[in-house]
């Protein structure tokens, strides 16, 4: 009996402990670079989309792609979700409508920073210290510096899921394939080599998988 | 093996050398191993004969305490019966013949008005005019002595006389109808001292019928009080019904559990986190159950502070005036905890069109959060469920506590089952053990049959021995 008693209460105790944070963190890059903005609407299909999967204390945070990407000045829209369910309704809305006034009013911009935006992503989620982490990116992946940008750099992606959504071919794809093969490898090659998940989705019917 | 058969140059000599060896090694051994045999045989069949033995005791004692345990159950529950019954019955004392006083009084008061106006209707015939012989008498004078102016005064008389006549007549009249109203009003009192009769006429029939139902629960009492076997039996088999049926109404109980669960764990959530977990569950879900295991027990304490179930002889012994003040208590927490439960549910029905709003706009399915105008009856129905689950889980207690006395009961039968078949397969495995030595023996001379023949060809004891030995009789 004696023994018995501090036994339950550590057991008490060892169940009572944090295991650890179960939420999840998504990070969504949308490329606005060229024609690739009048893809916006496809964007915020998935935007909603994730919106509706996510819960409470979850994170989710919608940045654009331009020039220079590594800037919390290019975050759209951004919420850590509260643990009150009427809380967290009233917070999807609100993102919900300025992810849409955004996509009304985005303008294109000249070059493609997708390296910058994935280490913004990589910061502000490790920040936020979500149990999963996500990167999603809605872009050509045809990343097109402006001279002077540095992004030879290695990345930690560990323990995070990059996704690539909509990867679309380009004319140049078209004449030659291995150009656009040769760019999913390439970021492929890139994700991996930091210690992360890579995956494309391109049909945006089947997003099941995303969440 | 090739050693076995390599001790001559032929291995078929060398088989048959070592089977005549061993063959002739056993049947030098063969008087103490049939001795080893049997030993170990009868030391098995002991040791399961004691084991059964012991079983079967254990198995009689519980029997034993489990009629014990039957027959106070019994008791206690006859005795609130009698109980009950006897509080019927000074209910019915103290509330119907308790005003006998009054009763008598009223019969009285009805019988003396009777009587009063019996009295008062009795029938005076009028006064006969006592001087009209007088007259008579005057008038023959009158005639007898000529003297006529005597007549007219006698006329006169005579006609104040029938004019008194009438008006005595009219007087009578008018009494007799006084009478006969009288007579009239003394029907209702009739009435009423029928009436009061027939209710105690009823009373006293409802005393008797329950002097019967006592008569009998008093015969059954002392049966169980005797410990006669028929009331053990009968008692078993109520008890086995008591547990079903009370497991039934506890699983419905429970359902009706997982739905009051299921309305406050939701909306529990705006008050504890949706998130946070205890043990791996989530806080909101344990918050609900204990809302529910609270009301549960406040239920428990108002059944036993209304001296409906006897779970806790505690609150049970405790003086009238604070278990009336305890049981407004309990009321009072379980009406407040029913009152948190509808809030609740009206506000899950809240989120849960704040949550389907969300979904539908963010789907873009702008039709879907159009307001359903028939909304309000199912968040009534829902608020009403969340109000009422609490007071009908209350109730949980009365078959709660039939279970567990029936549990016990059950438990002790089940017991004693098990330690009945574990005692008859002991008993089983005792006799097969002495079978099995026998068989053992059987088996060992089996590959004697050659010398065991030899032996009772040759009868070398000349007492058939050997005979014996060979069928295996010599054993016993």
């Amino acid at each position: 009996m004696k023994r018995l008693v501090p036994l339950m209460l550590c057991t008490v105790l060892a169940a009572c402990g944090q295991q650890g944070p179960q939420n999840t963190g998504v990070y969504m890059l949308l490329d606005t670079s060229g024609t690739y903005r009048e893809e916006l609407d496809k964007a915020e299909q998935i935007i909603r989309y994730t919106l509706s999967r996510l819960g409470e204390t979850d994170t989710f945070a919608v940045a654009r792609i331009d020039t220079g990407s590594f800037s919390e000045k290019d975050i759209v829209a951004k919420a850590s979700f509260d643990d009150r369910p009427s809380a967290v309704n009233r917070q999807k809305r609100a993102f919900a409508q300025r992810v849409a006034d955004f996509v009304e009013s985005a303008n294109s911009s000249p070059y493609t920073d997708i390296s910058g935006g994935i280490l913004q992503a990589v910061e502000y989620l490790n920040e936020k210290g979500t149990g999963n982490k996500t990167i999603l990116i809605f872009s050509d992946l045809k990343e097109d510096l402006e001279a002077g940008y540095v992004r030879e750099f290695e990345l930690d992606l560990d323990g995070f899921r990059v996704i690539a959504l909509n990867v679309t071919k380009l004319r140049s794809d078209n004449i030659d394939p291995r150009e656009y093969l040769g760019r999913l490898e390439s970021w492929q090659g890139k994700v991996e080599k930091a210690g992360g998940e890579w995956s494309v989705i391109n049909d945006l019917d089947g997003l099941d998988g995303l969440l | 093996m090739a050693f076995m058969l390599g001790i001559t140059p032929w291995p078929v000599a060398s088989a048959l050398l070592w089977i005549i060896l061993i063959v002739s090694a056993l049947y030098l051994a063969r008087a103490t191993a049939h001795k080893a045999i049997q030993a170990m045989a009868r030391a098995f069949h002991r040791g399961f004969r004691t084991a059964s033995k012991a079983v079967a005791r254990s198995q009689e004692n519980l029997a034993a305490r489990n009629r014990d345990v039957l027959l106070a159950a019994g008791r206690e529950a006859k005795e609130r019966v009698i109980e009950r019954e006897f509080d019927r019955i000074n209910d019915t004392v103290r509330k119907d013949l308790g005003n006998h006083a009054g009763l008598h009084r009223s019969l009285d008061e009805s019988i003396k008005r009777i009587e009063d106006d019996h009295q008062q209707s009795v029938n005076v015939p009028p006064d006969p005019p006592g001087w009209v012989k007088a007259v008579e008498a005057i008038a023959k004078i009158d005639e007898r002595e000529g003297r006529f102016g005597v007549s007219n005064i006698l006329s006169d008389i005579h006609k104040s006389l029938v004019k008194a006549h009438k008006e005595a007549m009219t007087a009578y009249l008018s009494a007799s109808k006084q009478r006969h109203l009288l007579l009239k009003g003394m029907r209702p009192d009739w009435r009423a001292i029928q009436k009061t009769l027939l209710q105690v006429g009823k009373n006293v029939d409802s005393l008797l019928a329950r002097s019967v139902t006592i008569d009998r629960l008093m015969q059954e009492y002392e049966d169980i009080v005797r410990g006669q076997d028929r009331a053990v039996s009968v008692l078993s088999s109520s008890s086995l019904v008591n547990f079903f049926v009370s497991a039934l109404v506890l699983t419905v109980a429970i359902g009706g559990a997982a739905i009051n669960f299921s309305l406050i764990a939701r909306p529990m959530a705006e008050m504890v986190g949706g998130t946070s977990l205890i043990g791996g569950y989530r806080t909101a879900d344990i918050a609900a159950l204990v809302i529910i295991m609270v009301e549960i027990s406040m239920g428990l304490f108002l059944m036993e502070s209304l001296r409906i179930t006897r779970l806790f002889p505690v609150i049970g012994a405790l003086p009238d005036k604070v278990r009336v003040r305890m049981a407004v208590i309990t009321f009072t927490i379980l009406l407040l905890l029913a009152s948190v439960e509808a809030g609740l549910a009206y506000m899950r029905e809240v989120l849960l069109h704040d949550e389907l709003a969300t979904s539908a706009l963010l789907r873009g399915d702008a039709a879907a959060t159009a307001t359903n105008e028939y909304l309000w009856i199912t968040t009534a129905a829902q608020m009403g469920m969340g109000f009422i689950l609490p007071f009908a889980l209350t109730f949980v207690a009365i078959p709660l506590e039939t279970f567990v006395h029936s549990l016990r009961t059950v438990v002790g039968m089940i017991g004693i089952s098990l330690l009945r078949f574990t005692s008859l397969l002991l008993r089983l495995l005792g006799n097969a053990s002495l079978h099995i030595g026998t068989l053992l023996e059987q088996l060992y001379d089996l590959p004697l049959f050659v010398p065991l023949w030899l032996e009772q060809r040759m009868g070398h004891d000349g007492n058939g021995k050997g005979r014996r030995a060979y069928t295996g009789e010599a054993r016993s």
